[in-house]
């Protein structure tokens, strides 16, 4: 088989050799417990610290205000689970949106079943941004939080999360966003953005698995959510995962320090994806905003096909890609993010997600096109859809 | 995720295609629920043979497998022993499915069920056993939650 070119960025990345570097001594050298008082626990205890000064740098916020968790999803349910039960003597209404990871949803369904919390599920527009207009128009004197994501994970849109920000402050309600698309992918400032929480994962910067953390703006009066111990300021207690936090800090450096060179690199090569896909290839569209988007994030749907024998068909070339069509989730229904962009939902099954990394080349991208062509034409050749479309026609 | 005799099937699908003026064609599924399957049938009308047997499919990997393991099937059978294929018999002859894809066993068999309805519906003749073909096959089905 050809060599394996990885589209699959949004899913999660290759740990980068020098974070790997960085992370091996905590292993089996320095593998004392950050808590505990002799000397050579220290070496653990500092690592957690510049760890934390890493993260917080990136974020324009106080190490004080980083909490680390074991990845997005337990950051989003802490965030909104907690916040919930902390506020909900102010009121117990809570704004999201419709194209939310399902940490977010999910969760915002428990809160709603089993805790009595009323949620706003907002729709987006078109190329899946919220509309500011609406966000205002759901708040009530109950609303307590506003939680809205960063930039989308299956269609790369970027929020007006300044806006949103100035809106939230505005109100006196709390903001917490699912930052896990975006750390490191935009340049983010809590404070310029008025972000009360937010939500990151290692595995997508380049970092390790099992690692991500929770910014809790100083003030805000969310309570532990894992109970056992004084780790994390008493908010989150669990020995430190100090291989993890080291790795994801030196991956938040890494990823800083080349954030404008990479961005542009790959904004290029996406754009050269997008057009060609949409040009190239007829009866396919692009999802998400054309603009206000992930540097890396392409989505387009091809019409008349499923997505599940286009994701089989690229690993027989060695492509690695995702899709939003039901049969890659489980459950009947497309992805939840194409159906509120409005898709039809034979569209949304014919979704390919393909997400860059610093390391894909020009090449890879030929390469997956070519393929692409070839395939998306092998499978209208066998479709139903395709057959009666085309009588239609004539 | 899948067996081995799924892929080779999904890679290499046997009888896709049309058949032009066929004796039966049944179209199951919905484009709704990510998949449809339209099997295409020719029948000896003195013996009742399935001469020919090709299909089209709009769907993923365990729907355009069991298509094509369906079509094999029904292929040199009379309309009665193709009325005796199973989604089950579909399955344990692709080494099965995983448990989400049953579902597209179930398809196939309704597509055959399907294309053999026209036939007889074109012949004004009556299978035995054979009923209208549901025109969606998601109807009733629940969404398992995951």
């Amino acid at each position: 088989m050809s060599k394996l070119i990885y589209l699959d960025n949004a899913a999660t990345t290759k740990t980068a050799p020098e974070v790997l570097d960085a992370m091996l001594p905590y292993f089996s050298e320095f593998y004392g417990n950050p808590s505990s008082i002799y000397d050579f626990a220290q070496k653990s205890k500092e690592a957690v610290t510049k760890g934390r000064q890493q993260i917080a740098d990136v974020l324009n916020a106080k190490k004080e205000e980083i909490y680390f968790t074991a990845g997005g999803s337990e950051a989003d349910n802490w965030a909104l689970k907690a916040t919930f039960e902390a506020y909900k003597s102010k009121g117990n209404h809570i704004i999201t949106t419709k194209i939310e990871h399902h940490a977010i949803l999910h969760t915002c369904e428990y809160l709603e079943k089993e805790r009595g919390a009323k949620i706003t599920y907002l729709d987006v527009d078109e190329n899946g941004i919220v509309r500011l207009d609406e966000l205002e128009k759901a708040i009530t004197p109950e609303t307590i939080l506003i939680s809205v994501m960063f930039a989308n994970n299956e269609i790369g849109s970027i929020q007006p999360i300044k806006e949103i920000g100035r809106i939230a402050r505005e109100h006196g309600i709390l903001f917490h966003t699912d930052a896990v698309q975006a750390f490191c992918q935009v340049p983010i400032d809590v404070d310029e953005y008025n972000i009360d929480m937010l939500s990151s994962s290692g595995h997508k910067i380049n970092g390790p698995k099992g690692i991500g953390f929770l910014y809790i703006r100083k003030g805000v009066k969310i309570k532990s959510f894992v109970h056992g111990g004084a780790q994390e300021r008493k908010r989150r207690a669990g020995t430190e995962n100090v291989p993890g936090i080291v790795g994801y800090g030196a991956a938040a450096e890494r990823a800083m320090k080349n954030m404008k060179e990479r961005t542009e690199k790959e904004i290029e090569l996406r754009d050269y994806l997008i057009n060609r896909l949409t040009t190239e290839i007829p009866y396919s569209r692009l999802n998400g905003d054309r603009v206000k988007r992930l540097p890396n994030n392409v989505n387009v749907s091809f019409q008349f096909i499923e997505g599940e024998s286009m994701l089989l068909m690229l690993d027989q070339n060695g492509i690695c890609g995702s899709s939003g069509s039901a049969c890659t989730s489980g459950s009947l229904d497309p992805s939840h993010v194409l159906l509120a962009i409005g898709l039809p939902h034979e569209i949304a099954h014919g979704s390919l997600r393909l997400t860059l990394s610093e390391e894909t080349t020009k090449e890879d991208l030929e390469f997956t096109v070519d393929k692409l062509k070839e395939i998306v034409q092998y499978l209208r050749s066998m479709s139903p859809l395709y057959e009666d479309f085309m009588k239609n026609q004539k | 995720m899948y067996s081995e005799k799924v892929m080779d099937h999904f890679q290499h699908p046997r009888n896709v295609g049309e058949i032009e003026d066929a004796s039966g064609v049944g179209t199951v599924g919905n484009a709704k629920c990510g998949d449809i399957m339209r099997m295409f049938l020719d029948i000896d009308d003195e013996t009742h043979i399935i001469k020919e047997c090709k299909f089209k499919t709009f769907g993923c990997g365990a729907a355009v497998a069991t298509s094509s393991m369906a079509t094999e099937m029904v292929k040199g059978k009379t309309i009665e022993e193709a009325m005796q294929i199973t989604n089950k018999a579909v399955m344990e002859a692709l080494d099965g499915l995983p448990p989400v894809k049953v579902h597209c066993s179930l398809l196939a068999e309704e597509a055959i069920h399907a294309a053999l309805w026209d036939y007889a519906q074109k012949h004004g003749i009556v299978i035995e056993g054979l009923d209208k073909p549901k025109s969606d096959i998601s109807e009733g089905e629940e969404e398992e939650e995951y």
